[in-house]
Formats: C-alpha cells, sequence, structure tokens
C-alpha cells in the first residue's frame, strides 16, 4: 500500500517561489469546476493545490503546464486565492530550480526570447519588416503615442493583418505614432507566468530602459497580454507608462470623430473576449462599442461572454506548446459562434487569432467564418 | 494636596510578561523615580494575595497614588481601582501600564520589550503624579424598556421584561410579528412545526398588559442616555383602525385585487389590503398604499363597503408616538441574500432555481402550494440538488459561515424524502453541525439515503446531461472524487446566506451602535459581553449581531432582557467621571465640538450661548477637545498637564 508524508522542504520551495495564497485555499474545487479544461479532458485544480499544500506536487507530470491562466477560477474563487501565482510558482521551482524538465517547446520559445527577443527566433533586424511598404515612422523623443504591435503580428505573416490594420487607422486619422522597430523586444507577459521569472524580469528592465531613453510617455498595445504586463507588471521594476489598448484608442478615435465610417458591413459578428483584456483588466464595454458603431454590423453575444468568457487557450505560455486536436478551447468557442450564425468572430489579441485560425483550418471552415480583428473590422468601413 | 506617595507594581502574568519582559530590570528603574516610594513585583497581581500586598503596602507606607503595569486597563482596571477605593485612595489616582499587550505579546526580543516597559511605566508614574480625584455619578433608570423588532429574539425579550412587571414597548416594522421564524416550516432538528411553537408566543405577546405592541411601525429618532432614552416612533398609517376593527377578514375577501406575498418570498400572492399570514399579531390589516386601486386610480373602496365595524379610513396618516425609556434592546433581524449576482447559479435566469427562503414557502402548509414541492409547471420534481454555502464563506460577498446553512439544509432533505421521496443531492464544503442534537441529525439524515457531495458547485445549468432524470444539470468537483461530477436535477435550491438588514447602518446609527467588518450589530465583547454594546443601555439580540439559530436567537433575548433587568432593578447606574468640560468663559459657541462628537453629548443653550457636555452621554473620548479652536475643552483624567507627563515620562 502506498501511503504519503508530506514533505514540508517541498512546501517551502514552492512558498518561497511566490506561492504564499496556496495557503488560504480551504479546497472546496470550485476552480476544478470553473476551469474550462474539464470541457475538454480532466484538470482537477484544487488536486494540485492540495498537492502544493503537502509538498506532494508531481513536478514531472503535464499537469503543471496545463493551466491557461484565463482567470476564471481566481474570479469566482470564494477566499480569493491567487491560483495562477501558485501556478506560476510552481512552473518557477521546475524552470529556475531544476527539479523537473520544462516542456521541450516553451523552454526553446523562451530561450528565443531570452536571446532574441521574440518567441519565433527571428532576427531583431526583422521586426520592424511588416512596416516597410507603409508610412510608419520610427518613434523619436516628441512623438505622442509608441505603438506596440506584439511578437505574433510582427513575424507572423498572417497575424501581420492586425497591425497594418492598427496602423492604417492611425494614418487615415492623422495621428502621430511610432515604432521601434529592431529596438522592440518581448514583453515578457507569458514567460513570467510560465515560470522564468529572471528571464521576464531583465526583459522588464531592458524595455523600461528603452522606453525610457526614448522618451516614451504612451503607449498602444494590440495585445491584452502586452497590456497587461506593461500596466500592471511593469511598474514593480519602475516603469510607469500610460497604457492603452487598441480597442479602447478607437473607440475614443471614434468619439472625438477622428474616424468616420464610410461604408456599410453587413455582418454577423461575434465577439470573443480576451481573458486578459476581459476578466484581468476589467476591459469589456470598448470593444463592443467599436463594433456597434460600425454601420450594418450586427454584434453578436456569445453564450459565454463577459467575466464568463471561455479562453482560446493561449495564456500562460499554452501559446508555445501544443495542445492536441479535440483539447483546443477555440474549437469550442468557434462552434459557438458557428452555431450563432456569425459570420466573424472578432477578437482583440493575437494570440486569440493564432488559435482560432488554426481552428478554422483544422476544422474547415474557411468558408463559413472569418477571424478578425476589431480594428480590422474598423479598417474595412473607413 | 498630599506629596504624591506612589506605589509600583509589576505583574509577571504568570510567563506572559515575565517570559519576555526582564521584570526585576523594570522594577529598578522604577524605583528612583520622582514620588516613586515603593515598587516591587508579583507573580499576579491581580491575584488575592496580589491585591492584599498593595492594600498593605497602602496601609504601612501611607501609599496615595498607585502604578500597575500588567495586562490592558479593560482587563483589570476596574480591579485595582477597586482596591485603591478599599483603602481609602480616590480610583482615579490609579494607573495602569499596559505591558502585556503592549510589550510582551508583540515581539520575542528581549531587550526591546523591556526597554518599552520601562518606557511605558516610567510614563505612567509621571502621569500619575498629575491625575486628580474624580468622583463618579450616578443617573436613574426608567424601568420601561424598548423592543426594537418583533421576532424571535425580540419576541422573547419582551415577554421576559414584560413578566417581569415592567413595561415594554415592542415596535416591529411589518404589520405582525413573528418574524423570519413565522416563515420557517420545521424547526431543525427536532422537526417541530415552527408557527406551532412561536404562535403561543406571539399570541402572550399580543395580550399582556405590560407590552404595548406597536407594529407597522419604525422608530424615527431616539435622544438621550442610559437609564433615560427618549424615543419617537412613526405608527405607519395602515388605513386600518386599530380600535375598531374586529379582525373578521371580510375585507381580505372581498379585496378584488392582489400583489406579491412578501410572507411568502414572492411564491404566492396576497390581497391588497391583507395580514401577511392567518395568525398574525395584530389580526388587524393594513392595506397596501403601492397597490392598492383606491390610491393609485380613485375608485373601489370594497373593503370599506363590506366592513360592518367602519374601520377602514383612507384618510389616516402616519402618527409619530414619543415614549421615554431607560433601556432599548436592537432586535432587529437579518436579511437574506440575494443570488442572482452569482451568475452561474442561474437564479432569476433558469427556472426552478429557487432560494432557501422561497423553499421554505413552497414546503409549508400555510404556503402558496398547500406544503406540495412543485416544479414551476406544476409537476413533482424527481429529483433536487440543494448547493451549501451560497453567498456564505465567500470572499465575493459574505466572508463568513452563516451558521444555520448546513442544518436547514439537512431538514429540506428530510421534508423532501418524506413528502415526494425525490433524490436528493446535499452539495456541501464542510458540513458544521455544532449545535445539541446537530450531529445526530446529520447521522439521522446520513442514514435516510441522501446524496453528499463534498465541492462548491461551479454551474448550474438548463443543458440536460439526461432528460430522464433532470432537467438542470448541476457541475462542481467532487472533491472525495477528484472529479467533475455533474448531476441531473429537476429543482435547485440554493442554501442563502444571512446578511445584515439592507438598512442596518442606518439603524446603526439612529441607536449609535456600531457594527463589525462583517455589517452586523458589535457586541461590547464578543465572549464576555455578548449582548451589551458600546452605547450604555442598548442591548442586542438575535440575528442582528450575527446569523444565528432559534436556540442562539433566543438565549440571546433572554439575555438581553437579564441585562435590561439587571439595570432596572438596580434603579441606578455610575457613569464614568472622565468626561469633557467645557470653560463657558472661553467658549465662542462655534459648535464645532457639537459636530464632532460620536455621542451626541453636547448640545447648545441658547440662552447663555455657550456649548454644555451632557455627562450622562459622554464617553470621555476627546474628540471635542481636539475639535474645540478655542482651547475651552478639557477632559477630565487626560488633562493636557496629565497627558504631556505621561509623555515626558516616555521621552526622558
Amino acid at each position: 500500500m502506498e501511503t504519503l508524508t508530506p514533505f514540508k522542504e517541498a512546501v517551502d520551495v514552492v512558498l518561497e517561489a511566490g506561492g504564499e495564497p496556496l495557503r488560504t485555499c480551504y479546497q472546496c474545487g470550485l476552480c476544478s469546476g470553473t476551469c474550462p479544461w474539464n470541457l475538454v479532458r480532466s484538470f482537477i485544480v484544487r488536486r494540485i493545490i492540495h498537492q502544493a499544500q503537502l509538498g506532494l506536487v508531481d513536478f514531472e507530470s503535464e499537469e503543471v503546464w496545463q493551466c491557461a491562466t484565463c482567470g476564471a477560477c481566481v474570479k469566482r474563487c470564494p477566499r480569493g486565492v491567487e491560483i495562477i501565482d501558485i501556478m506560476r510558482a510552481l512552473r518557477k521551482v521546475i524552470a529556475e530550480v531544476g527539479v523537473a524538465k520544462v516542456p521541450d517547446s516553451l523552454r526553446i520559445s523562451v530561450k528565443n526570447i531570452s536571446s532574441l527577443g521574440n518567441p519565433q527566433g527571428e532576427a531583431p533586424e526583422k521586426r520592424g519588416d511588416w512596416a516597410k511598404d507603409r508610412d510608419i515612422r520610427t518613434f523619436t523623443e516628441g512623438t505622442d503615442l509608441l505603438y506596440l504591435s506584439c511578437c505574433v503580428p510582427a513575424y507572423d505573416g498572417k497575424i501581420r493583418r492586425i497591425a497594418l490594420a492598427t496602423t492604417d487607422i492611425l494614418n487615415k486619422a492623422g495621428i502621430g505614432f511610432g515604432i521601434l522597430g529592431e529596438n522592440e523586444s518581448c514583453c515578457g507577459e507569458s514567460v513570467r507566468k510560465s515560470g522564468s521569472e529572471t528571464v521576464f524580469q531583465s526583459l522588464a528592465e531592458s524595455n523600461i530602459e528603452t522606453f525610457t531613453k526614448n522618451g516614451v510617455e504612451r503607449i498602444m498595445v494590440s495585445s491584452p497580454h502586452c497590456y497587461h504586463s506593461f500596466k500592471n507588471e511593469y511598474p514593480e521594476f519602475g516603469g510607469k507608462f500610460e497604457v492603452i489598448h487598441s480597442t479602447q484608442y478607437l473607440w475614443e478615435l471614434i468619439k472625438e470623430k477622428k474616424i468616420e465610417f464610410k461604408r456599410e458591413l453587413n455582418k454577423k459578428v461575434a465577439y470573443s473576449d480576451p481573458c486578459y483584456l476581459g476578466r484581468h483588466n476589467d476591459i469589456y464595454d470598448a470593444p463592443r462599442d467599436v463594433l456597434k458603431s460600425i454601420p450594418g454590423l450586427e454584434l453578436m453575444e456569445l453564450p459565454d461572454s463577459h467575466e464568463q468568457a471561455v479562453c482560446c487557450g493561449g495564456g500562460g505560455g499554452r501559446i508555445w506548446m501544443d495542445t492536441p486536436k479535440g483539447e483546443r478551447f477555440s474549437d469550442l468557442r468557434l462552434e459557438q459562434a458557428l452555431e450563432m450564425g456569425a459570420d466573424v468572430l472578432a477578437v482583440a489579441c493575437p494570440y486569440c487569432m493564432l488559435n482560432f485560425d488554426d481552428s478554422v483550418l483544422t476544422m474547415s471552415k474557411e468558408s463559413l467564418i472569418e477571424i478578425k480583428d476589431v480594428a480590422e473590422l474598423v479598417q474595412e468601413a473607413i | 494636596m498630599r506629596e504624591p506617595r506612589i506605589g509600583v507594581y509589576v505583574c509577571h502574568c504568570g510567563s506572559n510578561i515575565a517570559g519576555t519582559v526582564d521584570v526585576e530590570e523594570v522594577v529598578g528603574s522604577a524605583r528612583d523615580l520622582d514620588g516613586v516610594a515603593v515598587a516591587r513585583d508579583y507573580k499576579f497581581c491581580c491575584s488575592d494575595p496580589g491585591q492584599d500586598m498593595i492594600r498593605a503596602d497602602i496601609a504601612k507606607l501611607g501609599l496615595n497614588r498607585i502604578v500597575v503595569a500588567a495586562c490592558s486597563p479593560t482587563m483589570h482596571e476596574v480591579t485595582f481601582r477597586r482596591v485603591c477605593q478599599d483603602s481609602g485612595i480616590n480610583p482615579y489616582l490609579f494607573e495602569m501600564a499596559n505591558i502585556r499587550e503592549q510589550c510582551s505579546w508583540v515581539t520575542e526580543d528581549k531587550g526591546k520589550a523591556t526597554e518599552k516597559a520601562k518606557s511605558l511605566l516610567g510614563a505612567a508614574v509621571r502621569r500619575v503624579f498629575y491625575q486628580q480625584p474624580l468622583e463618579t455619578r450616578k443617573v436613574s433608570i426608567n424601568p420601561s424598556a424598548l423592543v426594537v423588532g418583533g421576532g424571535i429574539a425580540g419576541i422573547q425579550a419582551a415577554l421576559k421584561i414584560a413578566d417581569a412587571g415592567y413595561k415594554v414597548y415592542l415596535v416591529e416594522r411589518e404589520p405582525t410579528i413573528g418574524g423570519h421564524m413565522a416563515q420557517l416550516d420545521k424547526t431543525f432538528p427536532t422537526l417541530d412545526c415552527s408557527s406551532c411553537i412561536l404562535t403561543p408566543k406571539m399570541t402572550l405577546v399580543g395580550s399582556h398588559p405590560n407590552i404595548e405592541l406597536m407594529t407597522y411601525s419604525e422608530v424615527d429618532e431616539v435622544s438621550g442616555y442610559i437609564g433615560n432614552f427618549k424615543v419617537k416612533i412613526r405608527k405607519k398609517a395602515r388605513f386600518v383602525d386599530e380600535k375598531k376593527c374586529n379582525g373578521c377578514g371580510i375585507c381580505q375577501e372581498k379585496c378584488p385585487f392582489k400583489a406579491d406575498s412578501e410572507f411568502d418570498a414572492g411564491m404566492g400572492k396576497r390581497k391588497v389590503i391583507y395580514t401577511p399570514f392567518a395568525q398574525a399579531v395584530p389580526n388587524i390589516p393594513v392595506i397596501d398604499r403601492e397597490h392598492c386601486v383606491y390610491f393609485l386610480k380613485g375608485k373601489c373602496r370594497a373593503c370599506e363597503r363590506f366592513c360592518e365595524v367602519g374601520a377602514i379610513d383612507f384618510e389616516q396618516e402616519d402618527r409619530i408616538v414619543e415614549v421615554e425609556v431607560g433601556t432599548i434592546i436592537l432586535a432587529t433581524g437579518y436579511g437574506v441574500f440575494d443570488p442572482t449576482p452569482i451568475y452561474q447559479y442561474g437564479y432569476k435566469r433558469l427556472d426552478n432555481v429557487i432560494t432557501s427562503l422561497e423553499f421554505e414557502r413552497l414546503v409549508s402548509s400555510t404556503g402558496p402550494t398547500d406544503g406540495k414541492i412543485v416544479l414551476k409547471d406544476g409537476s413533482a420534481p424527481r429529483s433536487i440538488a440543494i448547493i451549501h454555502c451560497v453567498g456564505s464563506r465567500d470572499k465575493n460577498y459574505h466572508e463568513y459561515c452563516s451558521n444555520v446553512c448546513c442544518m436547514y439544509s439537512l431538514k429540506y432533505s428530510h421534508l423532501i424524502k418524506e413528502k415526494i421521496d425525490a433524490v436528493v443531492y446535499q452539495l456541501y464544503i464542510d458540513m458544521r453541525c455544532f449545535g445539541k442534537g446537530y450531529e445526530e441529525f446529520y447521522k439521522r439524515l446520513s442514514e435516510e439515503g441522501v446524496f453528499f457531495v463534498r465541492g462548491k458547485v461551479s454551474e448550474v445549468t438548463d443543458e440536460a446531461v439526461n432528460e430522464e432524470e433532470g432537467r438542470l444539470t448541476v457541475v462542481a468537483e467532487d472533491t472525495l472524487l477528484g472529479s467533475i461530477i455533474k448531476l441531473p436535477v429537476d429543482m435547485v435550491i440554493l442554501s442563502c446566506a444571512l446578511e445584515p438588514q439592507p438598512d442596518a447602518e442606518a439603524i446603526g446609527r439612529l441607536f449609535n451602535v456600531s457594527r463589525s467588518a462583517d455589517g452586523f450589530f458589535m457586541e461590547k465583547h464578543s465572549k464576555l459581553d455578548p449582548v451589551a454594546t458600546m452605547s450604555d443601555g442598548i442591548f442586542l439580540a438575535g440575528c442582528c449581531q450575527g446569523p444565528k439559530d432559534i436556540p442562539h436567537a433566543v438565549a440571546q433575548g433572554l439575555s438581553a432582557a437579564g441585562e435590561a433587568l439587571s439595570l432596572i432593578s438596580k434603579g441606578e447606574v455610575e457613569i464614568e467621571a472622565a468626561t469633557a468640560v467645557i470653560d463657558e468663559r472661553i467658549c465662542s459657541a462655534c459648535q464645532i465640538c457639537k459636530l464632532v462628537c460620536p455621542y451626541s453629548a453636547i448640545s447648545f443653550d441658547e440662552e447663555k450661548v455657550v456649548c454644555q457636555v451632557n455627562e450622562a452621554l459622554c464617553k470621555g473620548c476627546g474628540a471635542c477637545v481636539g475639535g474645540c479652536p478655542g482651547d475651552a475643552i478639557s477632559l477630565n483624567h487626560f488633562t493636557n498637564e496629565q497627558i504631556l507627563a505621561q509623555m515626558e515620562g516616555m521621552l526622558l
């Protein structure tokens, strides 16, 4: 018979890595029932926390890497346990103390970010290439706004459309903005969530230095992950910038009549709340306001929206890990949108776009639905 | 005044103090201070030998001021003041230095603890040097009492005081007394019928010669102080003459209009002129002005036409009654948590998701279905899930445990099993069956065949797992299995939290009673003074102080009555001498003191054009002293001289 004994030293290592919140958990299991993983496979969040409480976590298990940090459980937890911090601590124990192996794909992505500033392993000099054919200036001291596209649109030819649409709108509205091109690097949000705290901190510090050196005060981002990191995490390291998500900025432009719609967009559009825009930062209205202001566009609400929104599966470093078919939340979400008869599934996050594009392809739904960033829809109508 | 001869006593409090503070060093530091005649340490100064030691020193050494360095003055100041008084020293010539809660209990560093103890003792010695003898005063106690709230706690308190021969004014906001207990079907763990045990008490209240019952009434204003409160009560217009009405009920029968019944938690209807339920006390209806067609459209008056005694009075207006009482008992009860904000539980969104109070009415033989447990479509549920801790033990709503939900949820399974033999699931986090006979009830229910699932429900949906077994699905992690479990059910009962009344804050302000972090009224001491409040003469009973079951509410009602009776029987009460004094020669009548006083103890004398302190109300908090721009107010026992001396003693 197997008997277990609590392993205090292991508890201490997790606590030291930032797992302090695990002490507050009273094991009600609400997190497990709330976690979207259980829509596709078993993932008992509560059990992992209990194992951590007793120092009995199986660090070899893939479960440690499962959490997409969508925050659904944290929002509802009756004891207010910062479950994401616990997951982050467990991963940190692996990534930085080295008690087990980091999954290969994640390890390589983090290594690429650490050495090249992007997860794809591309050359930093090429980072600004997406803007080559456009009239987009390099940010210099005195430019009003810095636009950061996120690594995914910068290097991924398919996702590039987010950055192009956004900057086209800015140009049309006559906004003075610039990019930093080869001087940009990953914000590090997902790096931190996957446990590589040291890599994250050096990214934060060097990004803050770059922004400060260039005289940056306002930053507009397309990714809610960048938004979260710059707004909520960088201040810990002395970086205090005004951070605006593209949907917020677009809504301001529309309200101030700096952009005017010239075309009707007769489409049914379902909007999927990105976790890091919605639950993590309580921005639910701006993207909807933008969409509703587009003439002809019919905005539809998915069955689980706002605080209840289901994650695309890309947070917490999952975007760099392979999720087998049949276990992808984005497939479920896409099915919901299809069932409602939406022509477009609108997103406001490059990770969401990456995952949903993939779902459309693997589920062969290209003829039925399109994935578009909110900015793309605006661009089509002006 | 005689030359101060100060006795200093440093207590070990066993090892509580001596374990961390070097007591001998502290005593040594006091020996050379100005005016100190003797300094000693002792194992337990509060013990009889400890007290005797002080008494003997006073007699032998001619001490005239005493300092004890020990625990908090809230523990033993009264003990040592009495020692002084016994030996002929005015109790206000005693001072206490707290070297336990403020030194030994807050650090493990012996050096620092000892230094701080020396400093606090030095301050106390220096301060006592300047202290003045003060006289406590006495005020008489009016033997009448006011009980606010006619639920079971208020009823018991009122009956006990009235039975002892004193006048009680019982004020109830609703048209009848009875409170939440009247809405319940059976009571746990004995399963006796709630109204069968309650209504006799209600009748007693209604007919008691010493109780003046004021239903459909609310307290508007409270002034005065312990023993001498003046209370203004608003008797809301019933539109029925209480003196003429004989309770025949014809008006209710003939009234052609209906509104949602509050008593049935909105599950049923009542007439627009109504008594909430058949055994209401008093048996006098009220007209619901908001829904009455005569008030809305100027036509109908059916009730008036049929009333044989001419009791209907559409012209009636609210009336203010003023009463004088010596003591007040607040028994204002609780509110029920509204689960609508918990989106994932589907309340008001999905049919057949109901609250516990709604279920109480559904299962009650006097309820809207005559006690039949039915779904919205009238059919009987085949399976029911009872979700515990809805709004309780939850940081997003109420962090506290509501105490009664585990037990009433168990009661529901019994009632369901007995009436319709449906499948019952109890979804709990921890079973809390702490009272007498409660664990036994839990065992009995387990044996009746209820499914217990340990886990907090994450979702209720109307996507059926299996239509045959239930139309709703309850999703949770069964934490004992470590698996997600989906339960097919037809009905979901949400065991909702008990929460403070929605107007608890206003009531608290009205009676000057503070509230604890959970929003319930705060008792003076959670263990040793559980029904008193920081406002002397005002006591708490029942759920207004925190969620509790019927036995505890009753016990508190009786306890509050005991507190009131103790004051009444004593006839007078001593009040604190450390009060504020206004120097009328300096007062410029700006009245800032009146604004800052949290106890309404300051009034403005129009004739003399100065502010005055009501010593009976003053708690000596000193807010007015700080607020007075002209330095016209000083606080007895906390004069500038005394406080500066205390600071000097600490700094030097």
